[in-house]
């Protein structure tokens, strides 16, 4: 299996807009970012896009690369996939019959709900739960942030992943399918996905145990969201026959992408659902160390309130999910008839429905050589115990053990802490002026002008002057 | 490299951080992982029968370039026949609680099967010392 030297990650940074403050830095569960001359550098074998910065960045500056809108109207049909949980972003009011006419009218041909697919795997997780030759405790693959984290924080239990397709590769896997069968050539489909993440989006520029992704374009769900939205209130739009709107999709479709709703599906066993990204690190941590035995199936996901509180999902998380439920709900009060044109393509979806294996790759190995490995950690220890243990930050890294480990690895110097600073200042080892011009190679010239925060734009927050 | 944790008889919420201290160290020294999750096992075992059985204990870990030797010397009753509690289901546990699901007598060969040297040595109405060495 083909597996990139590093990741590609969706999140990107905008320097100009940065104001250097580091906020990025103490969000990330993985420590991937420390900052030089002012700036937010990211390790790539690190990051996992679980966009946590991109939350914490008080001025925008932070960014998810997609897809150039206009390509859509390269393809002659252009196919919309498009997560459930994106209708239950806009108010009450705003039905989904609506939603559906703006996104034909903005050009795509036919729409596809993610979760079409759920029916599929309900099977097969089934399957997997009784099957006694999974490494237990089985770990849903369902979010990449997740899987992402396994591979470089707990590389022992890659093991446990469950190598099955997420429903948006199975999804786009039928589209493709379904109109060629239908005499569509292959060429003229363009698959388009709307994304509620930055982990989703990476994993379809560079899948993990996969080699290709189906999907041919990526829009962000808030930009979407924001095109869409326009379109309805612009009221230009033709709307759909009510029939054509409503994707009959069934509630536990619906409710694949909220927290349990992997776990609601299984038939027996015991299952855990945990959401937010440092609870999931620090469950799997426990898991780890076998202090958790016994259970069958974990579903994880990286944001709080799972894909309703994805980074760039535009609602508020609570009302998302709330409004997801009840859609649900009233798909199982109006006993909806599931006749799913999916399930015609089961075999042929079940034959595809593996993925490769998912190597580890160790964040933590301090060298190759494990006697180099031993002295760099003795000595990592030894810096550790000089340091405040203030995790100020000022130093540019997460933590004080985080310079300690950059120390090591020659990346960083231990004059960067500014404890270290003053006491070598008492002791005439270092001068005020060495100080301050090491503090400068760290944050950059302007943070030590009175003024450098004059006139900075501080994006939806304004401007100070 | 060498450390050492203190452990607290009775003290069951702390019981773990040591193996927990020990498996980060292994896996920043890149140790493979089947090795470290042994390793993790039989120490935390082992911890567990401190704080379950002794008054208190001390674990010494020396970390060198191919092994690890993990020490848990403890304060207790100690144990009358160490061949004895080596045999898989043998328990001090009364039968009233192994009905419960405790005690099943799985402690030292779980400690055994993952360790590559096992020795265990103990003073009745002293107290018990164990050593655990896996080779990486």
């Amino acid at each position: 299996m083909k597996q990139a030297e590093t990741f590609h990650h969706a999140l990107k940074f905008k320097y100009d807009l940065c104001i250097g403050c580091s906020h990025c830095i103490g969000a990330c569960p993985t420590a991937a970012i420390h900052v030089e001359k002012g700036k937010p550098i990211l390790n790539p074998n690190r990051c996992i896009d679980c966009g946590r910065c991109y939350l914490a960045c008080p001025v925008s500056a932070i960014y998810i690369e997609q897809d150039d809108f206009q390509t859509i109207y390269n393809y002659k049909f252009p196919i919309l996939l498009v997560p459930s949980i994106f209708s239950a972003q806009f108010p009450e009011k705003i039905n989904h019959r609506a939603i559906v006419s703006a996104i034909h009218h903005l050009g795509f041909k036919y729409i596809f709900e993610v979760e079409k697919s759920v029916d599929i795997l309900t099977d097969v997780m089934n399957k997997a739960i009784i099957d006694k030759n999974l490494e237990r405790p089985i770990i849903s693959t369902y979010c990449p942030a997740v899987v992402r984290l396994i591979q470089v924080k707990f590389p022992s239990l890659v093991k446990n992943l469950f190598l099955v397709k997420p429903p948006l590769d199975i999804t786009a896997l039928f589209i493709k399918q379904k109109f060629t069968d239908e005499g569509v050539k292959e060429e003229d489909i363009g698959i388009f996905y709307v994304s509620p993440c930055a982990a989703k989006i990476a994993a379809i520029k560079s899948p993990v145990g996969d080699d290709v992704s189906m999907v041919d374009g990526v829009i962000n769900m808030n930009f979407f969201y924001n095109k869409v939205y326009r379109t309805i209130k612009q009221g230009t739009y033709q709307l759909v026959d009510e029939e054509c709107a409503s994707q009959r999709l069934a509630c536990d479709n619906l409710l694949w992408s909220l927290t349990k709703g992997e776990i609601n599906l299984l038939s027996q066993g015991r299952n855990l659902a945990i959401d937010e990204i440092h609870n999931v690190s620090d469950f799997l941590e426990k898991v780890e160390n076998e202090d958790i035995t016994d259970i069958d199936y974990l579903e994880l996901r990286a944001c709080d309130e799972s894909c309703a509180g994805g980074i760039l999902c535009p609602g508020n998380r609570f009302f998302a999910a709330e409004r997801q439920k009840k859609r649900a709900e009233s798909h199982t009060l109006m006993n909806t008839p599931r006749n799913n044109d999916l399930l015609k393509y089961e075999e042929y979806l079940l034959k595809h429905l593996s993925v490769g294996e998912v190597l580890p790759r160790s964040m933590e190995k301090l060298d190759n050589n494990i006697a180099v490995a031993m002295r760099k950690m003795k000595k990592s220890f030894e810096l550790n115990n000089y340091l405040p243990q203030v995790d100020c930050r000022i130093c540019g890294y997460q933590t004080c053990k985080e310079l300690a480990h950059a120390i090591v690895n020659e990346n960083a110097d231990l004059k960067q802490c500014i404890f270290i600073q003053r006491i070598l200042e008492q002791t005439d080892k270092l001068t005020p002026a060495e100080a301050l011009k090491i503090n400068k190679v760290i944050w950059g010239e302007k943070k030590f002008d009175k003024n450098s925060l004059k006139g900075i734009n501080l994006g939806h927050k304004g401007r100070i002057q | 490299m060498n450390f050492t944790y203190n452990i607290e008889g009775g003290d069951f919420t702390n019981a773990g951080a040591p193996s927990s201290a020990v498996k980060k160290m292994l896996k920043q020294l890149g140790v493979n992982p089947d090795i470290i999750k042994r390793t993790v096992v039989a120490l935390y075992e082992a911890e567990v029968n401190v704080v379950a059985h002794a008054y208190k204990g001390i674990i010494t870990v020396d970390i060198e370039d191919d092994r690890i030797i993990i020490k848990l010397e403890d304060e207790g009753p100690g144990i009358e026949d160490i061949n004895k509690a080596m045999t898989e289901g043998y328990s001090t546990a009364s039968q009233k609680v192994r009905e419960m699901g405790f005690g099943a007598g799985m402690g030292f060969p779980n400690m055994k099967t993952n360790s590559d040297k096992l020795t265990v040595n103990s003073t009745p109405g002293k107290g018990t010392s164990v050593e655990i060495i896996n080779y990486f």
